[in-house]
C-alpha cells in the first residue's frame, strides 16, 4: 500500500511538471504547426531565473513565501521577453516553410539559448529551496511527503483548466481554434492572425518557462537542464496527439506513472520504457491517442 | 555512365587526402578523419533528404555501428578494421531494413518522431544497461589490417578515405539510377510515381536501408577513429541533430557536400570550442539559423556559384 502511494504520487508530481511543459508546447504546435525544440530551453531559462532571483531576495531578507511570486513572476517575464523577441525576430521569417526544417531551426535555437544562459548565470549550479522549505512536510498515509511537491500537482491542475477553460469558453479560445482550423478563413474572417501567433507562442513560451521556474527549488539548477525534458515532452506529445490538450494531460500522466513505476521498481528500464511507447503509438496510432485523425499524409 | 565527373572528382580529391595525410600534422589528419567517419551518415541523410525525409534519429544507426564494433571487441576480440566493418554493416543494415518496413510509410513531422523516438529507445536501453557500458561508454583496441598492428592512426586514415570513396561513389551511382532519380519526382508528387507504375514505399525503404548502412559504416569508422564509444555523444538525440545540422550545412546539391560540409563543421566545432568554450554551441546553433535562412542550399550552393562563375 505504502509503496503504491509513493508511486502514485511521485509520478503524479512528474506528470504535473510534464504537463505544464508539453502543454505550451502543444499548444504552439497545435496552432503554428511548430514542434519547438527551443521549448527545453525555455524551461531552462524559466528555472535559472527563478533561481536566480529566488536566491537574491532571500538574500535581502524577503520572506521565504515571496518566493512563489518570484516563480510565476520569472515564468511571465521568460514568456514576454524571449517569446516576444523569438517570435517577432525570428519565427516569423518561417512561417511557410517545410515543417522539418522550422524544427531544425529551433534545435539551432536551442543550441543559442543553451550557451545564453551560460553565458548569463555561469556554469556554477544555483540552489532555490526556500519556497520548498516554506511548505515543509507532510503525512499522506504514512507517508512523510513535502508539500511543495504536492503543491506541483495543484498547479498544473489549474493550468489544465485554465487552458481549457480558455480554449473552450471564451471568445479568444474561439478565435485561437479558428485558426488551428483554417489559417486562410481565419485572416479573411477579420482575425488577426498574426498577432494570435505572437500571444500564442509567448504563452506557451511562458508555460514552458513555468515549468521549469516551479521545478527549479526541488533541484539543483545546473547547465543541461533542458536537454532532457524537451525530448520527455516530445515523447508526451507525440503519444497524446501533437495540438491536442487533453492528449498532453493525458500523455503525462501515462509517462509520469510509467516513470515513477520504472524507477521504483525497474530502473534499469526508466527511459527506455517512456520512448518505446512512443514509438509504439507511432506505429499503431501516429495521430496520438487523442487527436481526432485527420486527413492528411503521415 | 556511372562513373561520372562527380565520381572522378570524389575519388581523386580522397586520394589526394590519403596522400596528403602521410604528410600533413596529426591534429589536421585527427579532424579529417572525424570529418569522413561522420561524413558517411551525413551522405546518407542526404539521400534522404532528397525525398523531403529528415530523420531526427539517424544516431540510432551511428551508434548501433559504433556499438558492433566495441561488443565485437570487447566480446569476441576482433580488431580487423574489415570484419569490424562488415559487423557494423550488417547489423545497422539488417535493423534498417526491418525497421524500413514501418518507417517507409512515414512522411515529414512524423518519420522525424518515429525515428527520434527509436533512437532514443537504444539510448535508453545502453545508458542503463552495464553490459552496454552505461553513460561511460567503452574504449576500444587499435585497429589492425590483416593481422598486422600498425603504429599510428595514419593507416586508419587511408582506410576510412577508401571507404568513404566507395561510399560515394555507390551513392552517386544509386542516385543515376531509375530508384535514385525516382528521389526528387517522390518529394514532388507520390501520386503521380505510384500511377508511373512505380512503388513509392519500395523506394522510400531502399533510401532508408542505404541510409542506415551508411550511418552504421559511419559510427564504425568514427568508434575507431575516437578509439572509444560513449552513448551521450553517439547515440543521443543531440548527436543525431548534430547529423542532420551537418546535412543542413552541407546542402543536398552533390555526394561531395557531405565530406565538405563535415570538415567544416569538425573545424568549426573546434575553433569554437578553442575561441569560446562556453559559447561553441552559441556559434554552431547561430550558424545553422543562419544558413536555413539565409543559404537553404549549403555550403555547397556557395562552392558551385564560385566554380559555375569561372567555367
Amino acid at each position: 500500500m505504502e509503496t503504491f502511494i509513493t508511486n502514485l504520487l511521485n509520478g503524479l508530481q512528474y506528470s504535473s511538471y510534464l504537463v505544464i511543459v508539453s502543454v505550451g508546447l502543444t499548444i504552439i504546435f497545435g496552432v503554428m504547426k511548430i514542434l519547438n525544440v527551443a521549448h527545453g530551453s525555455f524551461y531552462a531559462w524559466g528555472a535559472y531565473t527563478s533561481a536566480f532571483f529566488i536566491g537574491k531576495f532571500s538574500d535581502m531578507g524577503w520572506p521565504d513565501a515571496f518566493g512563489f511570486v518570484i516563480i510565476f513572476a520569472s515564468a511571465i517575464a521568460v514568456g514576454l521577453v524571449l517569446g516576444f523577441i523569438i517570435e517577432r525576430g525570428l519565427l516569423r521569417f518561417m512561417y511557410g516553410r517545410d515543417e522539418v526544417v522550422i524544427i531544425l531551426a529551433t534545435f539551432g535555437l536551442f543550441l543559442v539559448l543553451e550557451d545564453v544562459i551560460l553565458l548569463v548565470f555561469g556554469v556554477d549550479p544555483y540552489f532555490a529551496y526556500q519556497p520548498m522549505a516554506y511548505l515543509e512536510s507532510v503525512e499522506v498515509g504514512g507517508i512523510t511527503r513535502d508539500v511543495y511537491g504536492l503543491s506541483l500537482i495543484l498547479v498544473s491542475t489549474l493550468v489544465a483548466a485554465g487552458c481549457w477553460y480558455g480554449l473552450n469558453r471564451t471568445k479568444w479560445g474561439n478565435i485561437l481554434k479558428a485558426v488551428i482550423f483554417d489559417r486562410e478563413m481565419s485572416v479573411s474572417m477579420g482575425i488577426n492572425v498574426p498577432m494570435v501567433y505572437t500571444v500564442t507562442f509567448i504563452g506557451g513560451t511562458a508555460l514552458g518557462a513555468l515549468g521549469g521556474a516551479y521545478i527549479a527549488p526541488t533541484v539543483s539548477v545546473a547547465p543541461g537542464l533542458g536537454g532532457e525534458v524537451i525530448v520527455l515532452s516530445f515523447a508526451v506529445v507525440v503519444i497524446g496527439g501533437m495540438g491536442s490538450i487533453p492528449g498532453a494531460l493525458i500523455g503525462s500522466i501515462l509517462i509520469g506513472l510509467l516513470r515513477a513505476i520504472s524507477v521504483h521498481e525497474f530502473p534499469q528500464i526508466e527511459l527506455f520504457v517512456i520512448f518505446a511507447v512512443m514509438a509504439v503509438v507511432l506505429v499503431f496510432r501516429p495521430e496520438g491517442l487523442f487527436a481526432p485523425a485527420k486527413v492528411r499524409k503521415i | 555512365m556511372f562513373f561520372d565527373r562527380t565520381s572522378s572528382i570524389v575519388v581523386i580529391a580522397l586520394f589526394a587526402c590519403a596522400v596528403a595525410g602521410y604528410f600533413i600534422p596529426d591534429w589536421i589528419m585527427n579532424q579529417l578523419m572525424f570529418g569522413f567517419a561522420r561524413a558517411l551518415a551525413v551522405l546518407g541523410l542526404l539521400v534522404l533528404w532528397r525525398t523531403g525525409l529528415i530523420s531526427f534519429g539517424h544516431a540510432f544507426y551511428f551508434g548501433l555501428g559504433a556499438y558492433t564494433v566495441a561488443l565485437l571487441d570487447i566480446n569476441l576480440g576482433v580488431s580487423d578494421v574489415f570484419l569490424r566493418l562488415v559487423g557494423a554493416v550488417l547489423v545497422s543494415g539488417v535493423i534498417g531494413w526491418i525497421v524500413g518496413f514501418v518507417l517507409r510509410n512515414y512522411r515529414d513531422i512524423f518519420f522525424a518522431m518515429l525515428s527520434l523516438a527509436l533512437s532514443m529507445v537504444l539510448y535508453g536501453i545502453i545508458v542503463k544497461t552495464e553490459a552496454l557500458g552505461s553513460t561511460d561508454g567503452f574504449s576500444i583496441s587499435a585497429p589492425t589490417f590483416f593481422g598486422f598492428a600498425p603504429d599510428g592512426k595514419y593507416p586508419l586514415f587511408v582506410f576510412i578515405c577508401v571507404v568513404c570513396a566507395i561510399c560515394a561513389v555507390a551513392v552517386q551511382m544509386y542516385l543515376n539510377s531509375t530508384l535514385g532519380w525516382m528521389t526528387t519526382a517522390i518529394r514532388d508528387n507520390e501520386v503521380r510515381v505510384e500511377y508511373l507504375g512505380l512503388s513509392v514505399a519500395n523506394a522510400v525503404h531502399v533510401k532508408y536501408v542505404l541510409s542506415a548502412v551508411l550511418a552504421g559504416a559511419a559510427g564504425c569508422l568514427m568508434a575507431m577513429a575516437l578509439g572509444q564509444v560513449d552513448p551521450d555523444s553517439m547515440v543521443n538525440w543531440t548527436a543525431s541533430g548534430e547529423l542532420v545540422f551537418i546535412t543542413i550545412l552541407s546542402g543536398p546539391g552533390s555526394v561531395i557536400a557531405p565530406f565538405i560540409g563535415s570538415v567544416v563543421f569538425e573545424l568549426l566545432r573546434t575553433y569554437a570550442f578553442e575561441w569560446a568554450p562556453h559559447a561553441w554551441q552559441l556559434i554552431v546553433g547561430g550558424t545553422l539559423l543562419t544558413i536555413i535562412l539565409f543559404l537553404p542550399g549549403g555550403v555547397w550552393s556557395v562552392i558551385e556559384k564560385v566554380v559555375g562563375k569561372k567555367s
